[in-house]
């Protein structure tokens, strides 16, 4: 069925209209559906090709707490989350009246006629939607008429908005993909909802969405997602992992592909998956797959990467690859399960207790997900060593647009692994028996075999304990002294194999520095500051320990503002650490409370500090 | 000329470093009964990766196969370190040694559930009822009542390994004594050959701080009250033997491991059938009550003995048998680019 989509008359003439420029912004009850329905929004917004994201905003509860969904709708790609709600909708009765004070002055309240909120608002435009009542006309049968009634606020939507009706069917179509009567009935609610507007209301509001050109050829994908699939193709062999929000989906999702993708055509698989105890035996796993020559890999989140450290040392000394992926929820303790946060990043670096320094990947986007997913384990095994990858729920969790996943462009590195004839090999070429510490290459980072080798002399004892460049056991001050500078060399040699900090620079005296998915807020931010008068010059920073960009970053501008979401400003801390010259230059623009940051706070405070 | 077995090698090929435990400490002849019997089996010590935690028990790996790799990892983490390693290459036999502290306090839980998986692992827990690095504190084996110098009374009941094992599900759950070395010596060749996880509790005296007489742990208790369930013989699966009638008691009973060899019981309990895991565990509590320390092959789950035999960690991981994980390069493990196309076709493209 098509219908007429064509924007409709009847704004006050005073107002202007609001294309393709706000935030919708719906509260439901957790357990209710309610995401195929705000999925099915985003997906026919992005269809209609005009830049969105997605932000579900959800409770640690299976179900009954309440929920909501933002999507923000921007012409001009700004899609980071805002303080402002232009268009709201309650469907939840316990937050209806809380719902409706988020509306901005003049914005949309749209709400279930059963909700009866008490004094309406006099200046906000409110809509009424008969959902119980369209939802049992549906046909639906009774268990079905919770999940369909978050239909009609889709079709009500549709109306109001002009979204295009062919788009929210290719969007329920993909979402009920094989399951032609569950797609027939989800329409017929969007439908019925659309033309009950239609006779029933009259349309008072400036918001509208026009179609755009804007997300061509782009796909929608979470991060969690992504990088699963980079894990995939970066033919990932072992992973072990514990369930924990948010992270458990990167594993789940991971597991499916491997099952679709790395099964041989005798059944057997080329790779394990243990859904381990506790996120002790995971990385302890993933540590013994590692050191045993798989591509190992381990999910978490902060508190299982509380449990994980001691096991993160060993990685480190015993110098085992592995792969970590830290999607970071709201520490410490327990914190917000559901929320996102930048704050792992100095526990994450220097897990251990001891001297340890290690390497943190951050990838903004689902498509530095998706790249670091491979490269984590090429970065791994070429330095033998645990590499930290610093998503965080909002990447991991919410819906990104995104290029197409690219292949890698560079074939898998396994870094310096000697079997049988390879150590036969380096034996005869150097003349000396092997050792596996020892460092022949000068770069710090010494051969290795792995168990199965089956060559005699292969075979060594490795261990958390002292030991010298034959892996024997060592109490020797001299030996311990000299290991632990040669594996500080390998770091310091290595870091032309991390992913090099991204700038945006045109000799600004203000520099802001940011990393991971407050990048997401940072073009807007940088936009509002030069309506400020403030021209600013932008480094990302994708990884640690830190390029020698990044200290020219600093020493190039008078101030460097370092946006972060954490409550102490944890980067901030690290750059004044490694470059205490320029230490007065960085100033922390950092928040915590459990959201995504927002442009506004970021340039406000930013301004605020440039007085 | 020292003698060779049948690949060539002398025991000396199975030697590791010089030992630093104690004179006398039981763990010392757990170390030479696995050299023993893995000379007296040909196994090549290429094939075998050895695993410990922390501790006494898990120092001593470091004292025997020195042609094996090794990794003595975390404190309680031998089992999944094994677990993620031994996936890497299923050809290889893993050997985890651990001890009473190790496995029955800071690893309990991964003790339980490696179990639970079944992994192809010869779990030996050398148990002595006292920390020893630490200098003499209550292990949790240790028995209610034993008295230790700097700690008195221990008023806490004991954890029983082996009951755990049981409990847990485990195939192959033997004890037996550090003093006892041709016991010994066959429960590791018949741990070797089972095809899944083979625990192996050792009462393995701490001769420098729970040696006395009075003490269940120590030599002189050990010897004396240790009743052996049967004795046991090992035979290679080339010298096949079977035997299929009902046992008269004294008799020997053959029990078939999946490979073909077997175990020879010449029974010393008539009673006892170490295939039933309830009367396992019923042995082991009654032991307590008759104060004595019963060794031998408590149970055993072979295809001859359960009519449904638990599958091993790496058939349930569906793992490759022509060649191993670690062997695997790009072709095997990067999927192609049309792999990554139809991926990307069926995200919601705009």
């Amino acid at each position: 069925m098509t219908l007429q989509t064509a924007p409709r008359a009847g704004v006050h003439p005073s107002v202007p209209e609001v294309v393709n420029d706000f935030s919708i912004t719906v509260g439901t009850i957790n357990g209710t559906g309610s995401q195929t329905s705000n999925l099915t929004l985003l997906r026919a917004l992005f269809r209609m090709g005009i830049p969105v994201s997605g932000k579900n905003i959800f409770p640690s509860n299976i179900q009954g707490l309440p929920t909501w969904y933002t999507i923000r709708v921007n012409k001009d790609g700004f899609v980071a989350r805002r303080e402002t709600h232009e268009i709201v909708v309650a469907m939840n009765p316990a937050t209806v009246h809380e719902d409706m004070e988020k509306v901005v002055p003049g914005g949309v309240f749209l709400y279930a006629d059963h909700l009866r909120p008490q004094g309406l608002r006099e200046d906000v435009i409110a809509y009424t939607m008969p959902v119980n009542r369209l939802a049992r006309e549906s046909g639906a049968p009774p268990r079905l008429r919770d999940y369909v009634a978050n239909m009609v606020y889709v079709g009500v939507l549709a109306w109001v908005l002009g979204i295009d009706m062919e788009a929210l069917h290719a969007a329920l179509a993909y979402h009920f993909r094989g399951k032609a009567k569950a797609l027939e009935l989800n329409y017929k609610v969007v439908v019925d909802a659309y033309q009950w507007a239609e006779e029933h209301l009259e349309k008072r509001d400036p918001y509208r969405v026009a179609p755009m050109e804007a997300t061509r050829g782009l796909i929608l994908a979470d991060g969690n997602t992504a990088a699963a699939l980079g894990a995939l193709f970066g033919g990932v062999q072992f992973v072990s992992w514990y369930p924990i929000t948010p992270s458990t989906d990167l594993a789940e999702t991971l597991e499916r592909y491997l099952r679709r993708y790395r099964v041989r055509e005798d059944g057997k698989h080329t790779f394990a998956v243990i859904q381990a105890e506790d996120e002790l035996a995971a990385i302890n796993m993933a540590i013994g797959a590692g050191w045993a020559g798989l591509r190992a890999m381990t999910a978490t989140s902060g508190p299982g990467l509380s449990l994980m450290t001691e096991a993160i040392g060993l990685a480190y000394y015993a110098e085992v690859p592995v792969v970590v992926w830290d999607v970071q929820r709201v520490g410490p303790s327990t914190g917000l399960p559901t929320r996102t946060q930048q704050g792992d990043i100095l526990f994450a670096h220097f897990a251990s207790h001891g001297d340890t320094e290690h390497i943190l990947l951050f990838p903004a986007d689902a498509n530095e997900a998706f790249e670091f997913g491979w490269r984590a384990f090429d970065i791994a095994e070429r330095l033998q060593t645990i590499v930290f990858v610093m998503s965080d729920l909002d990447l991991g969790m919410n819906h990104w647009m995104a290029r197409p996943f690219a292949y890698p462009d560079q074939p898998m590195d396994r870094g310096k692994v000697l079997w049988e004839e390879d150590l036969e090999r380096w034996e005869q070429e150097r003349g000396v028996p092997w050792g596996r510490y020892l460092d022949v290459d000068g770069d710090g980072i010494p051969y290795r075999t792995v168990m199965g080798n089956r060559r005699p002399g292969a075979a060594y004892f490795t261990r958390g304990t002292g030991h010298d460049e034959y892996a024997r056991y060592s109490e020797d001050p001299e030996v311990w002294h000299r290991m632990v500078h040669r594996i500080k060399k390998k770091y310091r040699l290595g870091r032309k194999y991390l992913p090099r900090p991204v700038a945006d620079a045109t000799g600004a005296e203000v520099g802001i520095i940011a990393y991971g998915t407050t990048n997401q807020a940072i073009p807007e931010a940088r936009h509002f500051l030069e309506q400020r008068g403030i021209a600013t010059d932008y480094m990302r920073v994708r990884a640690l320990p830190f390029h020698e960009e990044v200290g020219d970053f600093l020493a190039r501008h008078r101030v460097v503002y370092v946006v972060e979401a954490n409550r102490d400003g944890q980067m901030a801390m690290l750059l004044r650490m490694a470059y205490p010259r320029w230490a007065d230059r960085v100033r922390s623009v950092a928040r915590t409370d459990g959201l995504p940051l927002t442009a506004a706070f970021i340039a406000d405070g930013i301004a605020g500090q440039e007085g | 000329m020292p003698k060779t077995n049948a690949i060539g090698l002398t025991k000396a090929d199975y030697k590791g470093a010089p030992s630093t435990l104690c004179q006398g400490c039981g763990h010392n002849s757990i170390l030479s009964q696995i050299i023993a019997a893995l000379f007296e089996m040909s196994v090549r010590p290429e094939d075998v990766v050895k695993f410990s935690g922390i501790g006494c028990s898990s120092k001593a790996p470091t004292y025997m196969l020195s042609r094996s790799f090794g990794f003595n990892g975390l404190h309680g983490r031998m089992p999944p370190l094994a677990t993620g390693a031994l996936v890497a290459d299923i050809t290889v036999k893993g050997i985890g040694m651990s001890g009473d502290g190790d496995t029955a306090s800071i690893g309990m839980g991964h003790f339980k559930h490696v179990l639970r998986r079944n992994l192809p692992l010869v779990y030996i827990v050398a148990n002595n009822g006292v920390y020893g690095l630490t200098k003499g504190q209550f292990a949790p084996t240790a028995e209610k009542g034993l008295t230790l110098k700097h700690h008195g009374q221990n008023p806490y009941m004991p954890i029983d390994v082996c009951l755990e094992a049981l409990a847990g599900g485990a195939t192959f759950v033997a004890r037996s004594f550090a003093g006892d070395p041709k016991q010994l010596k066959a429960l590791i060749k018949a741990a070797f050959h089972h095809n899944g996880l083979a625990v192996i509790d050792v009462v393995s005296p701490c001769v420098t701080f729970n040696n006395d007489p009075s003490a269940r742990f120590s030599y002189g208790w050990a010897r004396d009250h240790e009743a052996p369930l049967h004795t046991l013989d090992f035979i290679p699966p080339e010298e096949e033997i079977w035997l299929d009638r009902p046992l008269e008691p004294g008799e020997r009973r053959p029990i078939r491991l999946h490979d073909g060899s077997v175990i020879v019981l010449e029974q010393v309990r008539e009673d006892y059938d170490p295939t039933d895991r309830f009367a396992a565990m019923r042995a082991i509590e009654e032991s307590y009550k008759r104060e004595v320390l019963l060794t031998g092959l408590l149970y055993i789950e072979t295809p001859d003995t359960a009519p449904v035999v638990r599958e091993n960690l790496f058939e349930i991981l569906n793992l490759p048998e022509d060649k191993p994980l670690n062997r695997m390069q790009e072709p095997e493990l990067r999927p192609p680019r049309d792999a990554l196309e139809e991926i990307n076709r069926e995200m919601f493209v705009a």
